[in-house]
């Protein structure tokens, strides 16, 4: 039998008001990881209070209206940058920012870097569908080579960004990668992230069957399911295997997790703030400082 | 307090922090960068955050992020900073987020001169973001107004639940003047508005009497939702007429309705005056020159000086142009806020002065308007 809490976690966790039915297309995978993100937050007591959900633009983007946090759904690209401003002036919540591959890294792409180096406290969780659903299908940063999508008609001729290790090299204090089909590890990692403090990432796979999965002849939805699959193999046998045995394949694990990094927004208030006050408070007597009370 | 020595742009820090801001996110970019140098020393001290982000894209939208969490929040910038920032700026005219933008008007187009005054952002800053919005856009004319204003700009930022924009030129931000700051206890500050209801009867669009719903920050336990589309009284995204008229006519209303506080400007001898100058910014300076010479003349000069350049005050150029054969519109750029000022006196008692090429106008300039 399924504990009672699991049972009911909908209705604790998506709104009841004028939302539904989604938008999402039926066979799409952002429900599921969007479920995955509501059972991490809910395995790990988290307050609702405390949650905000920050997207950009695209499919992916429409996943905070339906969850009861506090939301905002942003401008295309841009969810790390409001998310950072949100985090350290509330570095007590837990800011949970989801995008697409094309919001995160193409128009957000700066944003993406610059987060990971800063290694700010946010939880980000980039849907990698390897298009733009949204808007019909064109070819978006992770669109594998050859591809044909309703911008690349006689096949696309860019390599994709490998999103993980990007973020990984770009200094994210945890990375990790999974697909739909693998819901229980997606949620394990999605726990994993939010307990981190630092920057998080999870990039979760999930094609698009609507569009390139059907200009591609990739198969339905459920086809495609069994492709994530067989398609993709745990880090720990890729690590065992020649880079033309993993050619093509999907990994999937913990790429990152670091411990010798100090979050952005304690850092900012623990060294920055704290200076600063020391020096006011040699140069001029406490008394007539306009000094208002910091964030501890 | 003791007179000081101060550059504008430092004023507009000052005043900001003055009006309760507690964050800034900014990229450097001349001549705006002063206001982020002095921030990154000033707000750590009062507990607040200064953040140098990737972009003026991210700093906007940093901004809007922490007064979505309950900040003061402002950036600050110059024309092409601007321009990135336009997108988001109408986000939060959408949204209905307080925040503070200053662009401290610089010679362009592109690249243009970054040391060379202008401005040429008038109708940026109106018309710079897409769809029909409001906007509230003040021009400051020494350093003593730039910090004045940038406190009002933070109060109406929070009153009226708007973006609001601060256009500087490139000589009031480099500008060192003696100044002698109001007193900080003296200073009125708009703090964001409370509500009374419970989260579950919360509605951050509700289309209240005052048209100025509160915006309870993030974090608070009042869960809602905000989005740059179309949305509901309760933040949801919709496409029903009956939601989105309301809401639009309630976001131009907030401010129409409220033009007597929004409105600032100076007059100087309008009544019964032949020709009057409007101006705003440094050319109100040497506009102000140009009519005492005028009136050692012996003619009848007056000198409205806007502050408040959008909404466009419409009713004050009326009546101060009255009794004027001849309006005089000086401005840094080929002919903006004359445009409007045109629209509302008409084209033919209207003289334009305009000068885009980095060099001031003078107030021999203006005086050979009037001949």
């Amino acid at each position: 039998m399924r504990p009672q809490r699991e049972s009911r976690i909908h209705e604790r966790y998506l709104r009841h008001t004028k939302k539904f039915p989604n938008i999402w297309c039926a066979g799409c995978g952002i429900g599921i990881v969007l479920g995955a993100i509501i059972r991490a937050v809910d395995a790990l007591g988290l307050d609702k209070d405390e949650v905000a959900m920050v997207s950009g633009i695209g499919c992916t983007g429409r996943m905070p209206v339906y969850v009861d946090f506090n939301t905002l759904h942003t401008t295309h690209g841009r969810a790390l940058a409001f998310a950072t401003g949100l985090k350290l002036v509330r570095p007590e919540m837990k800011v949970i920012v989801v995008m697409g591959d094309g919001d995160a890294l193409a128009i957000g792409g700066n944003h993406f870097i610059h987060a990971a180096r800063r290694n700010i406290g946010l939880t980000t969780i980039v849907v990698n569908n390897a298009t733009y659903g949204m808007t019909g299908g064109q070819y978006s940063p992770t669109t594998p080579l050859g591809a044909i999508t309703s911008t690349t008609p006689y096949g696309h001729i860019e390599p994709p960004f490998q999103i993980a290790e990007l973020a990984r090299c770009a200094g994210a204090a945890f990375v990790a990668r999974s697909t739909v089909y693998h819901v229980e590890e997606l949620q394990e990692y999605m726990t994993r992230a939010l307990q981190k403090e630092g920057f998080s990432l999870v990039e979760a796979i999930s094609y698009c069957h609507t569009t390139i999965g059907r200009l591609n002849q990739w198969g339905t939805a459920p086809e495609m399911m069994r492709r994530l699959k067989d398609d993709s193999i745990p880090l720990s046998l890729a690590e065992r295997m020649s880079p033309e045995e993993r050619a093509g394949k999907i990994i999937r694990g913990i790429l990152a997790d670091r411990d010798d990094l100090t979050e952005y927004t304690r850092r900012y208030y623990e060294e920055v703030v704290q200076r600063a006050r020391r020096e006011m408070e040699w140069i001029v007597p406490k008394s007539v400082l306009p000094v208002r009370a910091v964030r501890e | 307090m003791s007179p000081v020595l101060m550059q504008g742009d430092e004023a507009c820090a000052e005043g900001a922090i003055a009006a309760g801001c507690t964050f800034f996110a900014g990229y450097p970019i001349t001549p705006a960068t002063e206001i982020a140098e002095h921030m990154a020393r000033r707000l750590p001290q009062v507990g607040g955050v200064f953040i140098q982000m990737e972009d003026e894209i991210a700093s906007i939208a940093a901004v809007i992020g922490a007064a979505v969490g309950g900040a003061k929040a402002m950036t600050a910038t110059s024309g092409p900073g601007f321009s990135l920032m336009q997108e988001n700026i109408g986000y939060a005219a959408m949204a209905e987020i307080p925040c503070v933008i200053v662009d401290v008007q610089r010679l362009g187009p592109s690249t243009g001169r970054p040391t060379s005054p202008s401005q040429g952002d008038v109708m940026q800053a109106r018309w710079g973001t897409h769809g029909d919005h409001p906007i509230i856009a003040l021009a400051p004319a020494s350093v003593r107004e730039t910090f004045d204003l940038t406190v009002a700009a933070f109060n109406f930022a929070e009153r009226y639940r708007t973006p609001v924009i601060l256009l500087m030129d490139e000589v009031i931000g480099h500008m060192r003047e003696g100044v002698e700051l109001p007193d900080p206890a003296a200073i009125e500050r708009i703090e964001r508005a409370e509500t009374l209801v419970p989260p579950e009867w919360y509605k951050p669009y509700e289309n209240l009497p005052s048209d100025v719903p509160p915006l309870i920050p993030f974090g608070q336990g009042y869960r809602y939702h905000i989005t740059g589309l179309h949305h509901d009284e309760r933040g949801y995204p919709t496409e029903r007429l009956d939601e989105i008229n309301p809401w639009l006519e309630r976001i131009f209303r907030k401010i129409q309705r409220n033009l007597s506080d929004i409105l600032l400007y100076e007059e100087d001898g309008v009544e019964g005056a032949r020709t009057l100058v409007v101006a705003y910014g440094v050319v109100a300076r040497a506009a102000r020159h140009a009519v005492r010479m005028a009136r050692q003349r012996g003619r009848k000069v007056g000198l409205l000086k806007l502050q408040t350049l959008w909404p466009f005050p419409e009713e004050v150029v009326e009546q101060a142009a009255r009794s004027a054969r001849r309006v005089i519109v000086p401005e840094l750029n080929l002919g903006q806020l004359v445009l409007e000022v045109e629209r509302v006196v008409g084209r033919e008692r209207v003289r334009r002065v305009n000068r885009a090429d980095g060099e001031l106008i003078k107030p021999s300039d203006i005086l050979a308007a009037m001949a």
